[in-house]
């Protein structure tokens, strides 16, 4: 077997993927081929190493050197320059935006330094589609230690006492949960993975599936020797192909080495996996319209009680866990339940990934510990607001969480202090926003996203929401009145006590934290009829000042609609019901005489 | 694909596996490793660093120490290539000169394995900011 001197690893992620990864491993695979390198250096592709922002990435082991925005075109000079003589590129090197230098060593990035990588362990380390490389990294070794030398009841305390809560948002017990359903009495019982990842701007799940797919394969086996279930499930949504095409690949070889199916490693376990499709309902993430959706049924959510581990798929026990919680379990076993614990804060154990989105300089991927302040990760490994604007706010928990602002910076993260602050932790999305976005505006587009894929089934839902949403509307319009704001928040807290299931019952959260942190934004858009960020259309007022005016007529004939009048070298003037303040007349004029406010 | 059968298959399956990833589990901390160093540049080249690189690597892969090799540009030792830095944890580097495959495996053998000096060093003569 050769021995690489050197391995480059290439993101394959769908992020990187989508700026020409795959062509980057071609490339560099010809071009160690031509230079009779390829015994040398070994091209794997990987899964996401998190720092989307500058992807494509490459990374060259053993000396960690970090390349941002590959190129096919580029592989040729990594090859030449580094795989053979030693010397980094350095125009590809990725530049620390603060001292404006090149970074050699990728511990030394700011996007790095804080970040503990449990559930990403082995995203952008190993080639997802060898089950080689996962046992060689202690894959199935986990699995292995609970067969041999674990009753369930034993292996569940083990996550009981790792303090493991669940990922997907609701932060219930892990441990718990698999103890519920162990103690059912059932023929037949079900392991479900939710891989129906929906918020806005979310990856987290998707990015482990395409990375470590064979972690969740073996904590959903450590999961079914716990409950005593012998089949399990991954609900993922169709719009999700490389992840599908990676468990798919993972399912196989791990079929094909006896490592599921019958009779698992001689210990008489059986436990089989299946995919399960769906259509990218967002509430489908919700466990009961989930197990619904699976059953060929419509994707809504049903009363609970029942709970799934008491009557779930075809009314047999079934326990639901999300990606993310599943990836932490393998690493529980082979680490103790008391280092995992030892990890994060009071009430929240262990690490959360993250996906970092909107106005942030590092767009990306992180996993940092729970208790970490927002602040570290805004303006440490996010690296700041994007073009040096000030922050303003951030949503967590996607349309089911709140915004934090800049009195939240300094508050650890973790379940039980988002949900003081009005948020919730949510599945891990983090949408940063700077001072140029309207609170009115993100509570109306989170609004908006509920009424689509409200499922309708219940009232206060499906009729709430879309009265909230109008009133939202009205405001950005310029049309909202003094009561409207009481209003809102009688209706949220109605929505929030009344709905069914999950889904109506966060929905309202954008609206109630913007409207406690952002009052203000509100009133100057009620009563001043002003968007203080400039981002409402329909309350911005184009004007002109006739002591500038020169009567060019530059203006005029650039308005579409002929909203602005004046006789040649007179003063112009601007038909304010004519207008629709596309803003085309500002760009031609040449003496600054056009004003907006 | 080969069937693991029971739970001592897979850890031997593991055992023969590892050996193919432990360049990358090794970069994740060098700290506390042996480094070594070659210069590969045009000069190191030419004089033969590509055939030390190589018995360095097979060598330490071989008896699984705790070493990792990295390959580097130009040290600026023309006159003693192929050079070698050695970087013990907690010491100072040393570079050896003129280096070939039967001094590459002395290095391994007396200065690594046993922290014994061999001839051929080259006197730090720069520092490093």
């Amino acid at each position: 077997m050769a021995i690489y001197k050197i391995h480059l690893l290439v993101c394959g992620g769908t992020g990187c993927r989508a700026s020409e990864s795959a062509a980057v491993v071609e490339s560099l695979r010809a071009s160690l081929t031509a230079a009779g390198l390829s015994d040398e250096a070994q091209v794997v592709a990987t899964g996401c190493f998190g720092f989307c922002e500058q992807g494509p990435i490459v990374k060259v082991m053993p000396d960690n050197t970090f390349y941002t925005g590959v190129t096919p075109a580029d592989a040729a000079e990594i090859v030449a320059e580094h795989v053979l003589k030693g010397r980094q590129v350095a125009r590809l090197l990725y530049t620390d935006p603060q001292h404006k230098t090149p970074v050699s060593d990728a511990k030394q990035m700011g996007f790095y330094r804080k970040q503990l990588r449990v559930a990403l362990r082995n995203c952008g380390f190993i080639d997802p589609e060898n089950i080689d490389e996962y046992i060689a990294r202690d894959g199935y070794a986990a699995l292995a230690t609970v067969l041999s030398d674990y009753s369930p009841r034993a292996a569940i305390d083990v996550v009981k006492r790792s303090g493991l809560r669940g990922r997907g948002g609701g932060g219930f017990p892990t441990g718990l949960k698999w103890e519920i359903a162990c103690g059912r009495q059932a023929d037949r019982k079900y392991v479900v993975c939710n891989a129906d990842e929906g918020d806005p701007g979310a990856f987290m799940d998707r990015s482990i599936l395409e990375g470590d797919p064979h972690s969740i394969l073996e904590a959903m086996m450590i999961c079914g020797y716990c409950i005593g279930a012998d089949r399990g499930l991954i609900y993922i949504r169709a719009e999700y192909p490389l992840a599908i095409h990676r468990l798919e690949v993972a399912i196989g070889q791990a079929r094909a080495c006896g490592l599921l199916g019958a009779d698992i490693m001689g210990t008489g376990f059986d436990f089989d996996i299946e995919l399960r499709y769906g259509a990218g309902a967002f509430v489908c993430g919700e466990e009961t319209a989930l197990i619904r959706s699976m059953e060929g049924r419509r994707g809504e959510p049903t009363v609970k009680p029942p709970y799934p581990a008491e009557s779930g798929y075809r009314g047999q026990p079934t326990n639901v866990n999300n990606v993310e919680t599943f990836a932490n379990i393998p690493v529980i076993f082979l680490k103790g339940a008391d280092w995992f614990a030892g990890i994060g804060s009071e009430r929240s154990k262990g690490t959360k990934v993250f996906a970092l989105a909107g106005k942030i300089n590092n767009v990306g991927l992180i996993e940092v510990p729970m208790g970490i302040t927002l602040r570290e990760v805004i303006f440490e490994i996010g690296g700041g607001i994007k073009d040096g604007k000030r922050f303003k706010a951030v949503q967590t928990g996607g349309p089911s969480g709140g915004c934090l602002t800049e009195k939240h910076l300094d508050t650890p993260i973790d379940f039980d202090t988002l949900l003081a602050a009005g948020s919730m932790m949510g599945s891990g999305g983090m949408i940063v926003m700077d001072e140029d976005d309207c609170m009115v505006s993100i509570a109306k587009f989170y609004l908006e996203f509920t009424v689509d894929e409200s499922c309708g089934k219940c009232a206060p839902c499906r009729i709430g929401n879309k009265r909230l949403y109008e009133v939202l509307r009205k405001i950005t319009l310029g049309h909202g009145t003094a009561d409207d704001l009481e209003y809102m928040r009688n209706l949220s807290t109605v929505i929030k006590d009344t709905a069914l299931c999950g889904l109506g019952q966060t929905s309202p959260n954008p609206v109630l934290s913007t409207l406690d942190n952002f009052r203000s934004e509100y009133e100057a858009h009620i009563f001043d009829h002003k968007c203080p960020a400039g981002q409402c259309k329909a309350l911005k007022h184009y004007f002109i000042l006739p002591e500038k005016c020169t009567g060019c007529t530059a203006c005029a004939r650039s308005c579409a609609v002929n909203a602005i009048v004046g006789e040649r070298r007179q003063a112009h003037s601007i038909i304010q019901n004519k207008c629709i303040r596309c803003g085309a007349c500002i760009e031609k004029c040449k003496f600054e005489a056009i004003q907006v406010n | 694909m080969e069937k693991i059968k029971s739970l001592d298959d897979l850890r031997k399956k593991r055992q023969e596996l590892e050996s193919q990833l432990r360049l990358r589990e090794k970069s994740n901390a060098p700290e506390s490793l042996v480094q070594i160093k070659v210069a590969m540049a045009t000069c190191g080249i030419a004089a033969g660093a590509r055939a030390v690189m190589n018995t360095l690597i097979e060598r330490t892969a071989a008896e699984a120490l705790p070493v990792i090799v990295t390959q580097t540009g130009c040290m600026g030792y023309c006159h003693s290539e192929p050079t070698v830095e050695v970087h013990l944890p907690g010491k100072e580097a040393v570079v050896f000169g003129r280096v070939d495959a039967r001094k590459a495996i002395d290095i391994i053998e007396k200065y690594i394995k046993r922290g014994e000096l061999l001839d051929g060093i080259i006197p730090q003569n720069y520092e490093r900011i």
